[in-house]
């Protein structure tokens, strides 16, 4: 019994550490940003909020171009989502209901691009951009945005989708739709919490993502995200650490979120496309 | 290899499915026969513009003589096997290729041995504890890379950093100030300590998730027949989930390889270049140098050593699956 008891209580303590360590550096940048700059700076730091003040929030907020680049970062990362949304759904659909030549050369293509390694063609794509005028545009960011995100959202919707037993589909088709109406009807509003997850996925990808950002926009830099910003923030206000937390944790905040929002879903989605950015 | 043996299951595996819009498949008119190929159309050409013609440009590139000046007049002249000589004959390649090595065994030894603990740990726990840890997991996961790196900035921070203030307090005086990132080594741990912070949440989760398959009747006769809980992972939780397993270590070998943005917003190889890996080299090269044809022969080369990682994943995905 005393055994149970010991065992029990070392297990607790062990996921307490875990628990800690996940959360700790998190719970620090929320907790500096709420500090006041003196207590920042204080001799001995305080682990829990005693003097709360918003000011570094007013700080980050009206920094230079603070909403532009909240702008520029929703409308490149909505934006790619909802295209490969569109295109992953037909070719999901092609791949999951219909038998042609070529289909399984296409998944395996499909599976290739989803393990890309994005960073070693940050080279070309900058000649590319050039060569296409597409340099310190949000179109091009976008564009490869929509790319990295395609793949994952394919194999994720061809899951859903062969959730979806055919018969339903068949069985409308009997009742008199064609095959786009029974689609529609049934299929989609079936398909939609995959949709939704698989689109918030992509969204956080297409939110996160730095290095192109960081080399495509160069000249023009009303048109940066808030990665590049942020981390410019921070060298910039390298001794603010109050606002650049602050900053951080605006930053954060849709993508905690949706991740809280949609915990186990999410946990499901990766098990069945195993991703990551 | 890899490739014919996905070939070979998936042959049987579609017919399961393909029955649908059976009447007079023979029959089917010449649209309907198109309709598969026109849904993938976008797919392929989003493909073949955004990620084929990159990596043939890259290889080209690789193979030219690409300065600053060749990027904005355009014209670059082939010259052979140039680039990959000169890099290839460079002690500083081999070094970082060294050191890129290093770096994804030490990361991916410490994702995989912290996030099997970690699963077996959530698994052993009560409900309420359970939902703890997978929810402060989930946490650790959800933050974007570049808010983590500047909060790692922040953790370490010399004079006000909260980790110096800690190891002061706990005793070890030398951190009073301690200048992480003055320092090769310390930097590269630091960085260590991020990517496996926030790499453990993904593998553990994904483990636990998968622990939870295995019937609770095995352990529970391995438990009647007195083994232990290492002899039961060893015995029964692990064989079973060994495909799994490879899986998780094959993306997470693939994620660290590639890692660039951790290191980039912290060090951006440096100081020296205690954290120059592959992909950060290839950028620094042709950054700051404006030798993009290096560059480019760069990542060629850590395209090759990922394809021998992606082979394996692949081999492991299809045993996995079991179907396309």
């Amino acid at each position: 019994m005393r055994t149970r008891i010991g065992r029990k209580i070392s297990l607790n303590t062990l996921a307490l550490i875990v628990f800690a360590f996940s959360v700790f550096p998190v719970y620090w940048m929320v907790l500096t940003a709420f500090k006041p700059t003196k207590d920042i700076q204080a001799e001995t730091p305080s682990f829990f909020p005693t003097n709360i003040t918003f000011s570094h929030f007013g700080t980050a907020v009206n920094a230079d171009g603070f909403w532009l680049f909240w702008r520029n970062s929703a409308l490149v990362a909505v934006s790619a989502v909802l295209m490969a949304l569109v295109i992953a759904c037909l070719a999901a659909y092609a791949v999951a209901r219909m038998k042609w030549r070529g289909r399984q050369a296409f998944i395996l293509m499909v599976f290739i691009a989803q393990m890309t390694p994005w960073e070693a063609l940050l080279i070309p794509m900058y000649v590319i951009a050039r060569d296409t005028d597409m340099l310190d545009k949000l179109t091009m960011l976008t564009l490869i945005y929509f790319m990295v995100t395609l793949p994952f959202t394919i194999v994720t919707l061809r899951g859903f989708l062969n959730a979806i037993p055919v018969e339903l589909e068949e069985a409308a088709q009997v009742d008199g739709c064609n095959q786009f109406q029974a689609f529609r009807r049934i299929v989609f509003p079936l398909l939609a919490p995959g949709l939704l997850s698989t689109s918030l996925f992509g969204f956080i990808t297409a939110w996160n993502e730095f290095a192109f950002a960081n080399l495509l926009i160069i000249k023009n830099q009303d048109q940066r995200t808030l990665p590049v910003w942020l981390s410019s923030f921070s060298n910039t206000f390298g001794t603010d650490w109050g606002a650049t937390m602050a900053a951080a944790t605006l930053f954060m905040l849709p993508v905690l979120l949706i991740f809280l929002v949609l915990q186990g879903r999410v946990t499901a989605g990766v098990a069945a496309g195993a991703v990551k950015g | 290899m890899a490739v014919t043996h996905v070939e070979s299951t998936a042959e049987h595996a579609p017919a399961a499915r393909t029955g649908s819009p059976a009447p007079g498949r023979r029959g089917r008119s010449l649209p309907v026969r198109l309709l598969p190929y026109l849904l993938v159309a976008p797919t392929v050409l989003g493909t073949a513009y955004l990620l084929v013609y990159p990596l043939i440009r890259n290889l080209i590139i690789s193979f030219q003589k690409f300065g600053i000046a060749q990027l904005i007049r355009g014209g670059a002249d082939f010259v052979g096997l140039d680039n990959y000589r000169q890099i290839l004959s460079d002690d500083m390649f081999w070094s970082v290729v060294l050191r890129t090595f290093v770096f994804t065994a030490i990361n991916v030894s410490l994702i995989m041995v912290l996030a099997t603990l970690i699963a077996v740990l959530i698994g052993a726990l009560g409900k309420k504890m359970r939902l703890a840890v997978m929810g402060g997991l989930v946490v650790a996961w959800a933050i974007p890379v570049i808010a983590a790196t500047t909060v790692f900035q922040w953790l370490f921070q010399s004079q006000l950093g909260v980790v110096n203030w800690v190891l002061v307090a706990l005793g070890f005086e030398q951190f009073d100030g301690y200048a992480w990132f003055a320092n090769g080594t310390s930097t590269f741990a630091i960085i260590v300590v991020l990517i496996v912070w926030q790499s453990v949440p993904f593998a553990a989760l994904t483990l636990y998730a998968a622990m939870t398959t295995v019937p609770k009747e095995l352990h529970e006769s391995a438990q009647i027949d007195g083994a232990g809980g290492v002899k039961t992972f060893r015995l029964i939780t692990f064989p079973i989930l060994r495909p799994m397993f490879g899986l998780i270590l094959c993306l997470e070998i693939i994620w660290v390889f590639k890692c660039f943005v951790q290191i980039w917003a912290i060090s951006q190889g440096g100081p020296g270049n205690a954290t120059l890996t592959l992909p950060v080299y290839a950028y620094q090269v042709a950054q700051s140098l404006n030798r993009y044809d290096l560059g480019a022969a760069i990542s060629m080369v850590t395209v090759v050593i990922l394809g021998v990682a992606l082979l394996a994943y692949f081999r492991q995905m299809f045993k996995e699956e079991g179907e396309l």
